[in-house]
């Protein structure tokens, strides 16, 4: 099982000492939250997109490799590219691109995660917002599986005779989440493909996760890549841990207050019983995380929502401190009564092991009229 | 038969309750068989409902009134004038109801106010909403002011509508339109899902 963390990169004012930081801090502590995940022993940092204030994670593939450059065991991943709004050409190219850097240390999690006002910036709708995800990934699936695509749609200007390079590393594409909150479409679209569903799962009910969950696997295994309890399943947490609860809850208070999603509105006694929100001791956390696969199952992925609503970079990298501290708590606490056939999480070496092992897919141009390599 | 009550009224007793009653009594009286009445009181609900504008999702007992909206045949809808509309209230609750919840439901409407200068609110107001929900609204709304409780004329019109209810639920069954949680019972297909796109 896997452990990590992930952000979407949000500008945020400190409630407590009313000060902003600037987006040159915010972007470099990315960095600095992302090397102290790999020194605490996770497995995972996702970093997100966004295209408009206060975010300032318009371009992930720099932040990754730069993060990538600088780690050496973490996997990057993304929360979440933008599938909507964003040329499947350049996802294919850009993360192509970002496998090789990386040597396979890298995997990205789609979504749709955009409000209104963004997608006429691209020249989309958000009233196509499905059918934007539906059509740009079956694209990008095409270009990372064949090497010369014509296609036609309705989103995108056609292709002909297109190769999307580089080719992917060993001849295995970049693993895909696919990650939603409350669409039965992108659970189903998951299940299609085989591939990873990532359910949100930090602002809604458990009830929802379990149902989203629970249609993504069935439909897994409908679509015939192995049993429902094979699915790849990832889910999202949030907490806020300090060595007594009382300490959590008194300096966790007014971030959640004034959190950009949820601040303002319901109380955090009553956001943390209805959501998996867990503000409190070490302990509490480490109970409460091991009681989500009471109603997902046993799952292959859990990343935290640490750095966010204004959080000071210290207390963030010393939440990521105590996450460390838990971890090989949650670890045994994940491995115990886990069925032998339940797979972990796929990595670039389980796909290319996978594949019979790595094959160098290069595709060298030939010149039209010899015929020879050029 | 279930027919869910929502009302709006902000005291104890409120004259809005009192005619979400005598609309929900009479409705029962109007139809054969067994009938199931719920009622939403939606000041008990308020700060969910807040907080649902903000979270996107129902808690508690909100989440149990959706339920009961979502498993009704037919609603009675009842709400006071305020600043010559329906309370906020009440809009605020069907705001956060999924889309098309209300689709092919019947619908009662009914208002109350201090003053009988209002009684068209149920046409410029109440009716558009419910309309707009892809609702059926029942023909004759009722509108009561203050004077109207103990007269004749109000008992009349209370009948008659719940008469024109009870006519629509004993008519053609309703027609649902496909709901979020029937994409979790019966998803689209993937591949009608890429033709679609």
């Amino acid at each position: 099982m896997q452990f990590g963390i992930f952000s979407v990169g949000d500008v945020t004012t400190d409630p407590t000492t009313g000060r902003t930081p600037s987006e040159h801090e915010r972007i470099k502590a990315q960095v600095e939250i992302a090397k102290k995940a790999e020194d605490v022993g996770l497995d995972v940092v996702a970093v997100g997109q966004h295209h408009n204030p206060p975010f300032v994670a318009s371009s992930p593939t720099t932040t990754m490799a730069y993060i990538a450059a600088q780690t050496e065991r973490i996997i990057l991943s993304t929360s979440t590219t933008l599938i909507t709004t964003t040329d499947p050409v350049r996802i294919a190219e850009d993360y192509g691109t970002l496998q090789h850097l990386t040597d396979g240390r890298m995997d990205l999690m789609l979504g749709r995660g955009n409000t209104g006002p963004v997608y006429p910036w691209f020249g989309k709708d958000i009233r196509e917002g499905v059918n934007l995800a539906i059509e740009n990934y079956a694209l990008l699936h095409r270009l990372w599986r064949e090497d010369v695509v014509s296609w036609e749609g309705r989103f995108r200007t056609p292709l002909q005779g297109f190769t999307a390079t580089p080719r992917p590393l060993d001849g295995v594409p970049p693993f895909v989440w696919h990650g939603s909150i409350r669409t039965p479409e992108i659970a189903e679209q998951a299940a299609y493909y085989g591939d990873g569903f990532f359910s949100n799962h930090i602002f809604w009910p458990a009830s929802h996760t379990r149902q989203m969950v629970a249609l993504y696997r069935r439909r897994f295994e409908h679509y015939g890549h192995g049993t429902a309890d094979q699915a790849i399943v990832g889910l999202g947490g949030q907490f806020f841990m300090r060595k007594s609860s009382q300490d959590a809850v008194r300096e966790f208070r007014p971030y959640f207050d004034n959190a950009p999603v949820y601040g303002h509105g319901p109380s955090l006694e009553d956001f943390t019983s209805q959501t998996p929100l867990t503000v409190g001791s070490p302990q509490e956390v480490l109970e409460r995380t091991l009681g989500f696969r009471e109603y997902v199952g046993d799952y292959q992925r859990q990343l935290f929502l640490v750095d966010h609503a204004g959080l000071p970079l210290q207390t963030v990298l010393e939440q990521l401190d105590l996450l460390g501290e838990i971890l090989p708590d949650l670890r045994a606490g994940f491995a115990e009564g886990r069925p032998a056939h339940v797979p972990e999480a796929p990595t670039h070496g389980s796909l290319v092991a996978a594949a019979g092992g790595p094959h160098d897919t290069t595709l060298h141009a030939v010149d039209d009229v010899t015929g020879v390599s050029v | 038969m279930r027919i869910v009550v929502v009302s709006a009224g902000m005291s104890v007793p409120s004259s809005t309750r009192i005619l979400a009653d005598q609309l929900a009594g009479a409705a029962v009286g109007a139809l054969h068989g067994p009938v199931e009445v719920d009622v939403v009181e939606l000041r008990p609900l308020a700060h969910a409902l807040a907080d649902h504008l903000l979270t996107g999702f129902p808690s508690g007992e909100l989440a149990e009134a959706v339920e009961l909206v979502r498993h009704a045949d037919a609603m009675i809808a009842v709400t006071p004038v305020f600043s010559a509309s329906y309370s906020g209230l009440f809009k605020t609750f069907f705001d956060v109801l999924e889309p098309d919840l209300l689709s092919g439901m019947p619908v009662l409407i009914g208002a109350t106010a201090g003053t009988a200068r209002h009684s068209l609110v149920l046409e410029h107001a109440l009716r558009p909403l419910f309309t707009y929900l892809h609702a059926t609204v029942v023909p004759t709304g009722v509108f009561a002011a203050s004077e109207d409780f103990g007269e004749p004329g109000l008992e009349a019109r209370v009948g008659r509508a719940a008469g024109e209810l009870a006519t629509l639920l004993m008519g053609a069954p309703r027609r649902r339109a496909r709901s979020v949680e029937d994409g979790f019972d019966d998803p689209t297909p993937f591949e009608d899902l890429l033709r679609g796109a």
